[in-house]
């Protein structure tokens, strides 16, 4: 682990890194419009969702799954707020009912992937399709947009005397409680033992499947609070809320260190990448960069930070000149 | 040492193999002559896989010659090996499942029509025909999925007979046939032989062996012991020869009271694997469980400690019965389990002692789940003063500790939840000799402190030495208890080979 701990060190140093490098040159470029209180307080809005479905998927890649369904979650739990308050239901009504939606949504992930034992990249891109699906059945391509403006002011205004976004807020809070999950409880001990060594994980009476059951539902809960939040955000219940989230959120979990195989990652070095994927986006807009320049430039990035753990190690294998076998 | 009547097909001469420390063969000859069935023999571990390996060109000998026809031939992979005529048939062999049978026969080497498109009609007739050679009858076109692992392995003999192989390995090819595949499968030997060819043939089942082979070869730990005619040799001579060593190390088992019965396995049976295993482990005992590879003890203790389903049976530990299939549940009764494969199995490599140490006792170690402090810290520094494990760090990788220090990483972790019962499978596998010794004082100090421990092993000084009784088990079965004072090296070998009535 040292060698591989120096190597951790060393990308989470590299991010910051990364972070002090884009909010330097964004505000050279953008005449100190970077880091003025206005626009931290729409990165914060922009990055909220991901950052709030990036917390559960953290685990889940630690555990050595993937859950791809995360944005159609979050699209159906949006469609089916405006549906429920369409049919006359309270807002304090519509948002544990959706929660618990996504919850099932998750649970059917979990129980394909750990009772039927499928690959969870295959199940989830079927239920990322199938989530979708029902979102469109639910609402159709219209809008639901007249939701109260006491609770869609927690998406457009900032916490009052800062420039804090009310996501934020809520995320910081739960990130606390997901790192103490992940780095210090018996459960975040046994999600890294399985995504390490699933066969040992279960030799040392860790219950993999209720592990990962777990997880899958906690991702579909987190997704839909993601929804309710989105929802909010831009006044707006529609099924195509969110399309091709699931990108921005797996490349900020990737990013951040977590390797893609399971067992290694930190919710910090994931919370870093989160920051970093939503800081360069907001760089490139301020600095006028077309949408498409921007997904590039994220593609790019998911791939830099798949290759650059096996690139190192390769360069370090051949460097103390061992071969393989 | 005999020469066989004609010029050997194949001889390797004073042929030597390590992987690293280990030497897996020392100065090895075997000659195969055409038209002989030729067996070789030796316990788990003499080194015949290896042997097989090196023909199959899969190891390269470190010292020795390996001889074709009399020309030395060096092999730089199974396709040299196949080339000079060489082909080997595993156990269960690897087939490609979507492909069809004579596709399977002719990978890579299909015959061709205009346009490098496949002749499948040709492709078809020309297995047909093999198979008629063989007597078998399978239809070329369906895909190997499915077929039985009899009809996997002609198929595999087809394959050889394809590009002429004049030397056919058999890897324990009847361990999972039926009886009338194993006379099909023999009928098939003794066609090979009229034609010519050699058959080395493995097998535990010594029956088999005297029934089909002319001459055998006996290795032990890795050395040639013996080569010669068949004739006039008894089934129990032979096992003398792969036993026949002298008791070099002493085990120091000290003598215990046995006390209240611990664990109590009765009839479990897992269909095709184990079948009505029952025994009992008392309070300061060690129990020894022998047996070839293959012979379902792995599987028995897996079945116990819930890892593995079974069909019928209980288990009960301290008297109560234990819920089976959950290895939760086997923990929470106290029993802990050193699995056979340390780096699969055993450990989480990649991560530290530390941890590894504490991965079975989290429950124990956190506070409403949660991991404050240096709960795990602790637990590792006591085990590894308790245990002298040797490593950097704990927070270093276990992958950077030595076999032996891995090994007391797993008993750590079990030992520190205190169990009553402690099934270890394979102990000291693959690690040197001071560790070993430490290990055996250790179980032996648990069992004085009133463990109950069932131990399996290959090694049968570490059973004789350890155990107060051992169990022997013989294709899934437990055939035969034998108490420390009569436990002989023979008279286990004979029980884990199936000739427990043979002995005298």
């Amino acid at each position: 682990m040292a060698e591989r701990l120096r190597g951790f060190a060393r990308w989470e140093t590299a991010l910051v890194v990364l972070l002090v490098l884009v909010a330097v040159v964004g505000q050279a470029r953008t005449g100190g419009d970077f880091l003025d209180g206005g626009n931290l307080f729409y990165l914060g809005l922009d990055i909220g969702e991901v950052a709030l479905i990036a917390l559960p998927l953290t685990l889940v890649v630690v555990a050595g799954e993937i859950d791809l369904s995360v944005a159609s979650v979050l699209g159906l739990s949006s469609a089916v707020m405006g549906e429920l308050w369409n049919a006359g239901w309270t807002i304090e009504a519509i948002m544990p009912t959706v929660i618990v939606l996504g919850a099932v949504c998750g649970l059917v992930n979990g129980l394909l992937v750990t009772r039927l034992g499928l690959p969870s990249l295959a199940v989830t891109i079927g239920t990322l399709a199938l989530y979708r699906g029902l979102a469109l059945v639910v609402l159709g391509d219209g809008a639901v947009a007249d939701f109260p403006s006491n609770f869609t002011q927690f998406g457009t205004t900032p916490v009052p005397g800062t420039w804090l976004p009310y996501p934020i807020v809520l995320c910081a809070v739960l990130a606390v409680g997901f790192a103490i999950t992940l780095h210090a409880s018996s459960f975040g001990r046994s999600v890294f033992a399985i995504g390490s060594n699933e066969e040992g994980a279960r030799f040392s009476g860790i219950r993999v499947k209720r592990v990962k059951l777990l997880l899958f539902v906690l991702t579909g809960a987190m997704a839909a609070l993601a929804g309710i939040v989105y929802t909010f955000r831009f006044s707006s219940a529609r099924a195509d809320n969110g399309v091709g989230l699931e990108l921005a959120v797996v490349a900020a979990v990737l990013l951040g260190g977590v390797s893609i195989f399971g067992g290694r990652g930190s919710l910090g070095g994931v919370l870093a990448g989160v920051l970093l994927l939503g800081g360069l986006r907001n760089v490139l807009i301020l600095d006028d960069v077309s949408t498409e320049v921007l997904t590039v430039v994220t593609g790019l990035l998911l791939l830099v930070s798949v290759l650059a753990p096996s690139l190192t190690a390769r360069i370090r294998s051949t460097s103390t000149g061992r071969r393989s076998p | 040492m005999d020469l066989p009547p004609d010029p050997p097909l194949v001889l390797l001469e004073g042929v030597s193999k390590s992987f690293g420390a280990v030497r897996a063969l020392t100065d090895v000859t075997l000659a195969l002559a055409p038209g002989e069935a030729h067996a070789l023999l030796g316990e788990n571990g003499a080194g015949k896989s290896t042997l097989i390996k090196t023909l199959a060109g899969v190891h390269r000998p470190d010292a020795g010659r390996l001889l074709v026809d009399g020309e030395e031939a060096r092999f730089s992979g199974p396709a040299d090996a196949k080339a000079a005529g060489i082909a080997v048939i595993y156990q269960e062999p690897a087939l490609f499942g979507d492909l069809s049978i004579a596709e399977n026969v002719y990978t890579g080497r299909q015959p061709l029509r205009s346009g490098r498109r496949i002749d499948t009609r040709a492709m078809h007739a020309d297995t047909t025909a093999l198979f008629t050679r063989l007597g078998v009858v399978l239809d070329p076109a369906r895909p190997a999925r499915g077929l039985s692992i009899a009809d996997q392995q002609m198929v595999e003999i087809a394959k050889a007979l394809s590009f002429d192989a004049r030397v056919v390995v058999m890897d324990e090819p009847t361990a999972a046939l039926s009886a009338r595949e194993v006379e099909r499968l023999f009928a098939v030997v003794e066609l090979l032989r009229e034609q010519g060819a050699a058959v080395l043939f493995v097998s535990h089942r010594l029956d088999e062996v005297f029934s089909l082979c002319q001459r055998a070869t006996v290795l032990r730990d890795g050395k040639h012991v013996w080569s010669g005619p068949l004739t006039g040799e008894t089934p129990d001579g032979l096992v003398r020869r792969m036993v026949g060593r002298e008791l070099s190390a002493l085990f120091p088992k000290q003598d215990t009271e046995a006390g209240d019965v611990l664990l109590s396995v009765s009839r479990l049976t897992r269909e095709g694997v184990f079948t009505d295993v029952s025994f009992d482990v008392r309070a300061g005992e060690i129990v020894g469980l022998s047996g070839l590879v293959g012979a379902g003890r792995s599987e028995v203790a897996r079945a116990i400690f819930g890892i593995d389903g079974v069909d019928a049976g209980e288990v009960a530990v301290g008297g109560k019965p234990l819920r089976l299939g959950s290895p939760t549940a086997a923990m929470a009764a106290g029993i802990g389990f050193v699995p056979e494969d340390r780096r699969q199995q055993g450990l989480v490599v990649d991560a530290s002692v530390e941890r590894n140490v504490a991965l079975a006792s989290l429950g124990r170690l956190s506070w409403f789940g949660l991991l404050f402090g240096r709960g795990e810290r602790r637990l590792a520094e006591d085990w590894a003063i308790k245990l002298s494990i040797k490593a950097g760090r704990l927070g270093a990788a276990v992958s950077t500790l030595s076999g032996g220090n891995q090994q007391k990483v797993v008993l750590a972790k079990w030992l520190s939840r205190r169990p009553s019962v402690l099934i270890v499978d394979e102990p000291t596998r693959g690690i040197d000799v001071g560790t070993k010794a430490e290990v055996h004082r250790l179980l032996s100090e648990l069992a004085s402190e009133g463990v109950a421990v069932l131990m399996i092993s290959s090694e049968l000084p570490e059973v004789l030495g350890m155990a107060d009784r051992v169990l022997v088990m013989h294709e899934g079965r437990l055939v035969e208890e034998i108490a420390r004072a009569d436990a002989t090296e023979e008279r286990v070998a004979l029980a884990a080979a199936g000739r427990s009535g043979a002995e005298s």
